[in-house]
């Protein structure tokens, strides 16, 4: 079972090192199958796993691999916790890995850095697995680093791009924001539980352990585990560009399409939703880290989705997407619905990878062109692009019967059954969201595979599907972003699935009552077709439908009239603004200030410089002594020993010897 | 009956001409060379001293030694004097000072 364990998590790191290091020495040829037979394997096994343990034959795997390091009480170790949350992360890994792996075939085609493309995202799936597979808060930081670093040279894949440069530096940036607040709450995890080890803090969480009280001022008095729960969030808003360090995201799009695809929706950005519902015992412990959490990811949720519909960018579309949909997983973590988030996450993973690979697929067709108002009618020429795309779009806004629509209909339900104080808030905030979720995902499905064509002649004429690389990864997203609900559904709502890995306090629980519903999944499909968030999501098409296809000149004198808002939003909120005229130009107007007046006053010129010009000084005194005559050095001599010896005398005269 | 104190009080009064010698003169570095010797003679005084007094021939040894090296380095130090006086013309000691700083 170990070396099952191992050989996940360590053949695409292999597969990684061999063609990332192999240089000239590994072909085109080499490069892709080397890392597909790596992320193959690794998914087969993960799924073999996932059936072992649906079946009972494998109960929780709590194993420490390696020590590595012993200071005072803590210790520093390699290890892995195999339990059904890390084994659907695991699956979900591997098989978008994989999906994405074939793809690139497709789409990197013609790129120079092909094999290094191959070695980055073997490297990011390894990175991911240790990730999700540690079992101590120390590994999951060297996992949630090192998804950060693959993350950062990916979006810098083409590396020439300025756009591209600055965006990669925007995400590492951002992201250490977040690393900061992870640290410290790993820290505190540390401070008042004295072990890093998962088992052994939520031991202590059962059993009781001395909670440490922090005085913020006099009415506000905060337990250390509200602390380190914050800490912890931030760090996964960090991660899971959550509102206000969302601002990456989007601009990580400037990396290639497939790892848009594999990190940017499906895997490294649902890292927080996992490390939360990894923490769910801590969490339960704090109403206050708890409303944080909703009111961050229910702001997220509906905030981001209004950007995504006045973009033109068919990937930037897709971004501000998974920036809403991220927003609904951490509006389930806060309600205490943690099982509803990974569902979430699991559906939204399979849909998402096959908007963005769709997505791609379009971007390959049109030669390079991401503008959706220069597409049009797609359709005609890439028809299982359309119907992929169609399905997945469908399961986004949450069609009854797709798997978008269960676990999308749980956050909602959950929300609505929460008696946190932000609950309300969180709710109004889903439910619009569903509107708008249908309204920019439609706007853009139309105006790409509907509407008139607008490409210029030349790609019209070359408009064609793209090879099977491409295609047959669409079919298999499509399938489980179809389906997958049916099967995982009730088993996870029902609390059977995660009920070792998830702990919900009993005062928290909000899916007992709907997991009645859930226990048949077709029959709640009719009956949605009663219910709000159907409808809003049907209104949101019909919205979509009207201002792209029937009625496109519509959408001009709409824009007029609604310029001031259409400004904030093309702003992004004026979040960027604001980080880069007062964080960004503040840092650099400190430093400047820091320069001149701590390292050029003080250092350069003070103990540097000043230390030099004081020598000088001192010994330009001192030469004036140094007449050359020899006579006067012997005067000195005579003396001195004179003094000595005068000195000498004296003290056996007073009797000190 | 001639005491130690005596030649000790004598080797004081060589020694002490020598270093006035040294510190005094101003023109020669033979002179400076000479006065050297005396201080050395003024120590040899001592040693002869001392080994008569307290019967003990180890310090006529040392004087051995030290006539020795008095020899080789006047022998040294008047080398050095020619070459001195081949390079710099003079062997004034108010000009010698070219380790002024």
């Amino acid at each position: 079972m170990l070396k099952q364990l191992l050989a996940i998590v360590l053949l695409p790191l292999i597969a990684a090192l061999v063609v990332g290091l192999g240089g000239k020495l590994i072909s085109r040829q080499w490069a892709h199958r080397l890392t597909i037979v790596g992320v193959a394997t690794a998914c087969i096994l993960s799924i073999n796993l996932a059936f072992g343990f649906a079946s009972g034959q494998i109960s929780v795997i709590e194993h420490t691999l390696y020590s590595w390091a012993k200071i005072g009480q803590l210790n520093l170790q390699v290890g892995f916790l195999i339990d059904s949350l890390t084994i659907t992360m695991m699956v979900v890994v591997t098989f978008v890995s994989l999906m994405v792996h074939i793809y690139t075939i497709g789409y990197m085609k013609e790129d120079p850095g092909y094999q290094r493309f191959f070695a980055y995202i073997s490297l990011f799936t390894f990175a991911m697995l240790s990730l999700v597979m540690s079992n101590n808060f120390l590994q999951l930081f060297f996992g949630w680093e090192a998804v950060g670093v693959v993350s950062y040279l990916l979006i810098g894949f083409w590396y020439k791009k300025p756009t591209a440069i600055v965006a990669n530096l925007k995400a590492f940036l951002v992201n250490r924001v977040g690393d900061l607040g992870f640290l410290l709450g790993i820290a505190g995890v540390y401070m008042v539980f004295g072990t890093l080890d998962y088992s052994g803090v939520f031991q202590q969480v059962n059993s009781g352990f001395n909670d440490l009280e922090i005085v913020i001022s006099d009415t506000a008095i905060w337990s250390a585990t509200t602390f380190i729960c914050i800490g912890l969030f931030i760090g996964a808003m960090g991660k899971s560009a959550q509102v206000p360090l969302h601002v990456w995201l989007p601009d990580s799009m400037e990396g290639p399409t497939p790892i848009s695809a594999l990190i940017h929706a499906a895997t490294m950005v649902t890292a927080g939703v996992f490390m939360v519902a990894r923490m769910s015992p801590l969490f339960e412990l704090s109403e206050v880290a708890l409303n944080v959490v909703l009111v961050i990811g229910a702001t997220t949720a509906l905030f981001m989705g209004f950007l995504g519909v006045i973009q033109n960018d068919i990937k930037r579309v897709v971004a501000y997407s998974t920036l809403s949909q991220l927003g609904y997983m951490v509006v389930a973590l806060g309600a205490s619905a943690y099982s509803v988030a990974v569902f979430h996450l699991v559906t939204h993973a399979f849909f998402k990878a096959l908007l963005f690979l769709a997505a791609g697929s379009v971007i390959i067709a049109m030669h390079h062109e991401q503008d959706i108002r220069k597409m049009g009618n797609l359709k005609k020429y890439m028809p299982i692009t359309y119907v992929t795309c169609l399905l997945g779009s469908l399961a986004l806004i949450g069609t009854p019967f797709f798997s978008g629509f269960y676990s999308k209909e749980a956050i909602i339900l959950a929300i609505e059954n929460s008696q946190l104080t932000a609950a309300t808030y969180a709710y109004w905030c889903v439910l619009l969201g569903v509107f708008f979720t249908a309204l920019y995902s439609f706007r853009m499905f139309f105006l790409v595979f509907h509407t008139q064509e607008r490409m210029d002649e030349h790609t019209r004429a070359h408009l064609k599907e793209p090879s099977m690389v491409v295609w047959i990864p669409l079919v298999l997203l499509a399938i489980p972003s179809v389906s997958i609900s049916w099967f995982i559904a009730p088993q996870i709502i029902s609390g059977e699935f995660f009920n070792v890995a998830i702990q919900v306090a009993k005062s928290h629980d909000v899916l007992s009552s709907i997991s009645e519903m859930y226990q048949q999944p077709f029959a709640l499909g009719l009956h949605a077709f009663i219910t709000l968030p159907f409808w809003l999501a049907v209104s949101g098409v019909i919205v979509a439908y009207i201002f792209t296809v029937a009625r496109p000149a519509w959408r001009e004198q709409l824009n007029l009239k609604l310029n001031f808002i259409n400004q904030v939003l093309r702003e992004n909120y004026y979040f960027d603004k604001l980080y880069m005229n007062y964080f960004a130009a503040g840092g650099v107007a400190v430093g400047n200030k820091f320069w001149k007046w701590i390292d050029a006053g003080v250092i350069d010129n003070w103990i540097v410089n000043g230390s030099a010009k004081t020598v000088a000084s001192i010994s330009g005194q001192l030469r004036k002594i140094q007449s050359g005559y020899l006579y006067h050095y012997v005067l000195v001599m005579v003396v001195g020993l004179l003094a000595f010896l005068g000195w000498i005398y004296w003290r056996a005269l007073h009797g000190t010897v | 009956m001639i005491e130690l104190a005596d030649y000790l009080l004598l080797s004081a009064i060589l020694f002490a001409i020598s270093v006035a010698g040294i510190i005094i003169n101003r023109k020669n570095v033979i002179t400076l060379l000479m006065c050297i010797e005396l201080m050395l003679l003024a120590v040899n005084t001592n040693f002869i001293a001392f080994s008569h007094f307290l019967g003990n021939t180890t310090g006529q040894i040392f004087v051995f030694f030290i006539l020795t090296v008095a020899a080789a380095e006047a022998a040294i130090g008047l080398a050095i004097i020619v070459v001195l006086f081949r390079n710099r013309s003079t062997i004034d000691v108010e000009q010698l000072n070219q380790l002024k700083g």
